[in-house]
């Protein structure tokens, strides 16, 4: 351990490891960031961009409270990019619907909300159903004329949203650059291992010692978590999205399955398939979601689409977020979730000053994946 | 600005086609990005973004500033396409309004 060993090291330089390793910068500490290349599975270069609270949080309301103070808080972190790193991500939160095709659909919902009102944490955000509230088709459609006739009800959650996320991944480098982050590309880290009191992290191209180490590598974490006493059990979740050309204004909400970007594209999402480690398109999934998107959104039959791609979630058994230091490995931490755009204002802006500061508070404690131990005694 | 044609183009036989219903001759083996340009049309369509005009720029399908509607068909890209008897082309005016609420 000497001068060229960095107070922390930010393994993955998505929109995890991007927020965290920005707000660590911030927060005093020299970072350096270590990144693969053009080949590794991106999630942040192919997701939806939705800021969405509604629904998250469903078995565990550390999660929904998390979620909704990531939704509080974005405005700052959108406030902060545009100021200090001069990128405007395109924030907008103006509630979010979810759309009924059938009373199924709606029961579904009725009961979630049901059993997130009785998993409520009292006086804390999250509590019960993050305000979801259940809407009829009518008031549905007086907030959103463009819905069309199948639609029978809808979710409205007042506290969703949605941002552009290549801006977002953008602005956050922006600010790695500005604050003097050692950003490496194409450093894909072989293993880790101790180096006096800290580690030594070998990569492809060399070795970097840190006093602590942040594994935020998506889908590239499982390798590497196990040597370090951590266990993430997360896998591949395939998702694809299309998206039109750019339209004159129809849709003004977010919504799970659809947004309207600032450009006007709509986007359309959203699948959800277990393929492995493969990023094809399935073009019946195209389809499928092409087919549901003109029973919500008719005038979409006459919109063309420009571009159909897949990405891959990175999906915890529970589908909530691993947040743990390791025991063996003191300093050594685990962040990865599959909602890194949603949680990036939590992630940069209260995460990682904890990591900073050397531990987890209890607040994060529920999202050890010691609760995955549990399951399996 | 003016366009002019090279003295070996002009032995190609005459071709007429619209745009936005003004009859434009054109030589076959023209495109209709170049088509256009001789004939002196400035912009062949305002943006879906702010509305400003844009022509055709790379004229070899990279940019697609050129994106006209061909006989229908909108976003063609007029730098690939040759001038047809006949064919219609129309100016791409915005965003399209797929609702009109």
């Amino acid at each position: 351990m000497n001068d060229s060993t960095y107070d922390i090291a930010v393994i993955g330089g998505g929109l995890v490891g991007s927020a965290v390793a920005w707000g660590l910068v911030r927060g005093g500490a020299r970072v350096v960031v270590l990144d693969e290349g053009d080949d590794a599975f991106r999630a942040s270069r192919g997701n939806f961009g939705l800021v969405w609270v509604q629904g998250k949080g469903d078995g565990m309301a550390d999660y929904a409270a998390w979620t909704r103070r990531s939704a509080e808080i974005w405005p700052d972190l959108a406030a902060t990019l545009a100021s200090e790193e001069g990128v405007d991500v395109g924030l907008r939160q103006p509630g979010g619907i979810e759309s009924f095709l059938t009373d199924a659909d709606r029961d579904a919902a009725e009961l979630e909300i049901k059993r997130m009102h009785n998993q409520g944490l009292p006086g804390r955000p999250g509590d019960g159903a993050n305000d979801t509230k259940i809407i009829t088709a009518e008031e549905a459609r007086a907030l959103e004329p463009s819905l069309g006739p199948e639609v029978i009800g809808a979710a409205f959650n007042p506290h969703d949203g949605h941002v552009n996320p290549l801006y977002l991944l953008r602005g956050l480098h922006a600010g790695l650059q500005r604050l003097g982050v050692d950003y490496r590309p194409g450093h894909a880290v072989v293993r880790v291992g101790r180096d006096g009191g800290g580690y030594r992290v070998v990569t492809s191209k060399g070795d970097v010692l840190a006093h602590k180490v942040v594994l935020a590598a998506g889908l590239g974490n499982i390798p590497l978590a196990p040597t370090l006493g951590l266990n993430v059990p997360t896998r591949p979740d395939r998702g694809q999205i299309l998206v039109t050309e750019r339209l004159a204004p129809m849709i003004g909400y977010a919504y799970v399955n659809f947004r309207q970007t600032e450009e006007g594209t709509v986007m359309i999402g959203a699948s959800s398939a277990q393929a492995g480690f493969d990023t094809s398109l399935d073009i019946d999934t195209s389809a499928r979601l092409a087919a549901r998107a003109r029973r919500i959104f008719p005038a979409l039959a006459k919109a063309r689409i420009v571009r159909t791609w897949s990405a891959l979630r990175i999906m915890s058994p529970d589908g909530f977020p691993i947040y743990a230091e390791s025991e063996t490995h003191p300093g050594v931490f685990v962040v990865t979730c599959h909602s890194g755009v949603t949680l990036a204002a939590v992630h940069a802006l209260e995460l990682a000053p904890e990591i900073l500061a050397g531990r987890l508070s209890e607040r994060l404690a529920a999202f050890s994946p010691k609760r995955f131990e549990m399951v399996e005694a | 600005m003016k366009f002019s044609r090279l003295e070996s183009a002009n032995a190609s036989p005459a071709v007429c086609f619209t745009c936005n219903g003004q009859v434009i001759e054109a030589r076959v083996g023209d495109s209709v990005a170049t088509a256009l340009l001789m004939a002196g049309i400035g912009s062949t369509r305002d943006t879906a973004l702010s509305g400003e005009g844009r022509a055709a720029y790379c004229l070899m399908g990279v940019c697609f500033e050129c994106l006209v509607e061909i006989d229908g068909i909108p976003n063609q890209q007029a730098c690939l396409v040759p001038v047809s008897e006949g064919m219609s082309v129309r100016r791409q005016e915005g965003a399209p309004q797929v609702w009109n609420g």
